[in-house]
């Protein structure tokens, strides 16, 4: 497969490149060797970023929220090797600190959309993983009462829009909802999240450009994970890269690295705060990569040998960020063992919760399409026969028709 | 109280709905300065002012999602399509998002996606369709069709209200050749409830819009003629359907010709066909017939477009072979 490789000077070290001034270089997902840590001449000092706002306990809290996104979904693929998940299963191993240190740059009041692999950012938003296991396994208490597969659900009280299959269609939706923060003068922000393959589609296009018309406070972030199920980037768009795309909506773009969880809370957090300011849309494209299938069905024969292996080896976001936390923070090995410990429990406890739940009622299937209920008799073709014809039957004396029942004509 | 027409009416429910609640805000293509490509939304921006009449671009998609977002959020938005046509960018966004939004994530979507829709105006393929089935075949949606002044007014009011997405048909050929006088108060038309345009004994024309006029002046014409009394039933709501005031017709009647402006495989009178046939079987004394348009996209010249929609002449035509049974 050919590709156009990075320069790995690319500029890491602010976590993000700023589109058009000629400095942000080509960068392929798919490329490792482009996703680097930063390095020591590209850092900036600590006081130029957000995160150097963040106290040791929330920067600690990073590590907890990606580590319980992990064992989150290691565990969900044990359920789903004892079919105890009922659907598919999707995956969002190596992108955990472009979930995480995203959501993380929101206030409690900001609403995001989350994507398919943006189970971290949903945790972060207060999803617990027992709505999420209930929610794999179709349980009748589970957030959309088993009507939804995997991480499909929102609230709005807690500040996640739940996404729908059709990509790019939260673009628009997130346009009115912070259409509405702007009609109301409230003081929130909006983020949504798509794919590298939903910058393709009509829906992201009409979206983004609307809420750029607009100046809504919104944040777009562009994960590119290098693959839109099996189709790389290079056959999903022309461009160099993603955050070119910006340029045309005539709003600010920024790319990081998506899997430096501070980098990727650094970038979101200058477009958040732009937004909440009045400067309107930001287009974020965090690079980063998929390293497990579409789904948990999907075999990956679509990949170059070896390519996994590296990125799991060279860049894998927690790894990354335990060095950051030994190195920067001083943290010990006890204390996060003490994490990880405390996540295990809380999936233990969730999973062993989530397992006594019951399947949903049938006749609840029937139940809230619309807000009042339809006066239609619904499955009427399960009704017993001899109602069906007491129900429909026609006045006796009625032309030449002979009721079955009295012989009368 | 002078008559206003179709078109006024439509305004004045807009209006009165946005004075009523802050939350109502309309947006769309060329609806603010310009007023609507057919003056529907004309005044409103001078009286509402810019953040509650929203000028958008070219994006069907983008403001049909957008609605839905500020929906949830709370509003009450009314979006135009510029022609009901270009509602089939949006047909994604309609019937997977929004129409799903309740039942899947208790997500309300109270909104209202408007415009003018329907042929006999020479307006050729994209500026004359009536693409109601689609939707009528989608859970989650409400779908109405007014063809009278007083309801384009009193179902407009009501759709506002809803609290979920209804779609609302306007007919351009009633724009302004309809008139009605406003019954006084807070008009509003209960979506879900059909209306009976005319009492009769012999035959029900079952139908909807533009057509409803068809089938009055087909009506006298049979009545003058051939001495035959014609009910005709308008429904006004397509979804959900008022199956109540449909089967009481029929009961009525037992004869009955489903009538519509859509083309006919896959249109609305196929479903009032299916479910007389599944409630009303032994009333019948005769097989229910459809009158619509023919099966192809709709053209421009007079001559064609014409001979493709119901006319008066093909009502009476099937209305007095009804009454052969």
């Amino acid at each position: 497969m050919a590709k156009k490789t990075g320069s790995g000077k690319r500029e890491t070290g602010s976590g993000t490149a700023v589109v058009g001034n000629g400095r942000a270089r080509a960068v392929q997902a798919a490329d490792p060797a482009s996703i680097r840590p930063p390095s020591a001449r590209t850092r900036p000092s600590p006081g130029s970023r957000p995160s150097a706002g963040l106290t040791r306990a929330q920067k600690l809290d990073l590590y907890y929220w990606m580590r319980l996104t992990r064992s989150l979904e290691e565990r969900l693929v044990a359920l789903y090797r004892q079919t105890k998940v009922v659907g598919g299963l999707f995956r969002s191993l190596g992108q955990e600190a472009d979930a995480v240190g995203s959501a993380y740059a929101l206030e409690r009041r900001d609403i995001l959309s989350p994507l398919i692999r943006n189970l971290g950012s949903m945790l972060v938003k207060g999803a617990t993983p027992l709505e999420i296991l209930r929610q794999y396994m179709a349980k009748g208490d589970s957030p959309t009462r088993g009507r939804e597969l995997n991480i499909h659900f929102g609230d709005t009280d807690r500040g996640f829009i739940g996404q729908i299959s059709p990509l790019g269609d939260m673009v628009p939706v997130m346009a009115g909802v912070t259409m509405t923060f702007k009609m109301r003068r409230q003081d929130r922000v909006g983020l949504v999240y798509v794919g590298d393959g939903a910058t393709s589609t009509g829906a992201f296009h009409e979206g983004i450009n609307f809420a750029a018309v607009q100046r809504l406070p919104l944040v777009v972030i562009v994960e590119n994970n290098g693959y839109a199920y099996s189709t790389p980037i290079e056959k999903q768009t022309a461009a160099t890269q993603f955050v070119d795309k910006a340029i045309g909506y005539g709003i600010p773009g920024a790319q990081a690295d998506g899997n430096d969880v501070l980098a990727v809370y650094d970038v979101t957090k200058a477009a958040v705060d732009r937004a909440r300011a009045g400067g309107g849309v930001t287009l974020v494209e965090l690079m980063t990569y998929r390293r497990k299938g579409h789904a948990e069905h999907d075999n990956q024969s679509y990949v170059p040998a070896g390519e996994i292996e590296r990125w799991a080896a060279e860049n894998d976001p927690l790894d990354r960020y335990v060095v950051v936390m030994r190195e920067q923070l001083g943290a010990t090995d006890e204390e996060i063992a003490a994490i990880d410990a405390r996540v295990v429990a809380e999936v233990d406890a969730a999973t062993d919760e989530a397992e006594k739940s019951l399947p949903p009622q049938a006749l609840d299937a029937l139940v809230g399409v619309y807000a009042d209920p339809p006066a239609e008799r619904p499955l009427w073709f399960r009704e017993g026969a001899d109602r069906a014809v007491d129900v429909n039957e026609r006045a006796e004396g009625w032309g030449t028709w002979q009721s079955p029942r009295t012989g009368s004509a | 109280m002078g008559e206003i027409t179709y078109l006024e009416a439509l305004r004045e429910g807009l209006v009165e709905e946005m004075e009523r609640d802050e939350n109502v805000f309309c947006m769309g293509e060329d609806i603010g300065a310009y007023g609507g490509a057919f003056k529907v939304t004309d005044g409103l921006l001078d009286r509402f002012g810019e953040s509650r009449v929203v000028d958008t671009p070219i994006s069907e998609i983008g403001i049909v999602g957008a609605a839905a977002g500020a929906g949830h959020m709370g509003m009450r938005p009314v979006v135009e399509m510029q022609f009901i046509d270009f509602i089939a960018n949006a047909y994604d966004i309609l019937t997977n998002y929004v129409a799903t939004a309740r039942y899947r994530a208790f997500l309300p979507c109270p909104m209202v996606v408007r415009g003018p829709s329907g042929g006999y105006v020479r307006g050729g393929p994209f500026h004359s369709q009536n693409p109601e089935a689609g939707f009528i075949h989608t859970p989650g949606l409400k779908v109405v069709y007014p063809a009278t002044a007083e309801d384009a007014k009193g179902l407009m009011k009501s759709a506002i209200r809803d609290d979920d997405c209804v779609l609302f048909f306007e007919h351009k050929y009633l724009y302004r050749r309809i008139k009605g006088a406003m019954p006084e108060g807070d008009h509003v038309v209960p979506i879900g409830k059909a209306r009976l345009a005319r009492e009769g004994r012999d035959v029900s024309v079952i139908t909807y819009a533009a057509t409803v006029w068809k089938a009055l002046e087909a009506a006298e014409q049979v009545e003058k003629e051939d001495g035959l009394s014609v009910e005709v039933l308008d429904l006004r709501t397509l979804a959900p359907l008022d199956d109540e005031a449909i089967f009481t017709t029929v009961r009525k009647t037992n004869r009955v010709l489903v009538l519509h402006e859509d083309t006919r495989t896959g249109g609305i009178a196929g479903e009032i066909t299916a479910r007389i046939n599944e409630s009303c079987f032994e009333w019948l004394d005769a097989p229910v017939l459809r009158v619509t348009a023919h099966d192809i996209p709709l053209p421009y010249a007079p001559q064609l477009e014409d001979f493709v929609l119901p006319q008066t002449s093909d009502i009476v035509r099937a209305v007095r072979r009804l009454a052969a049974y």
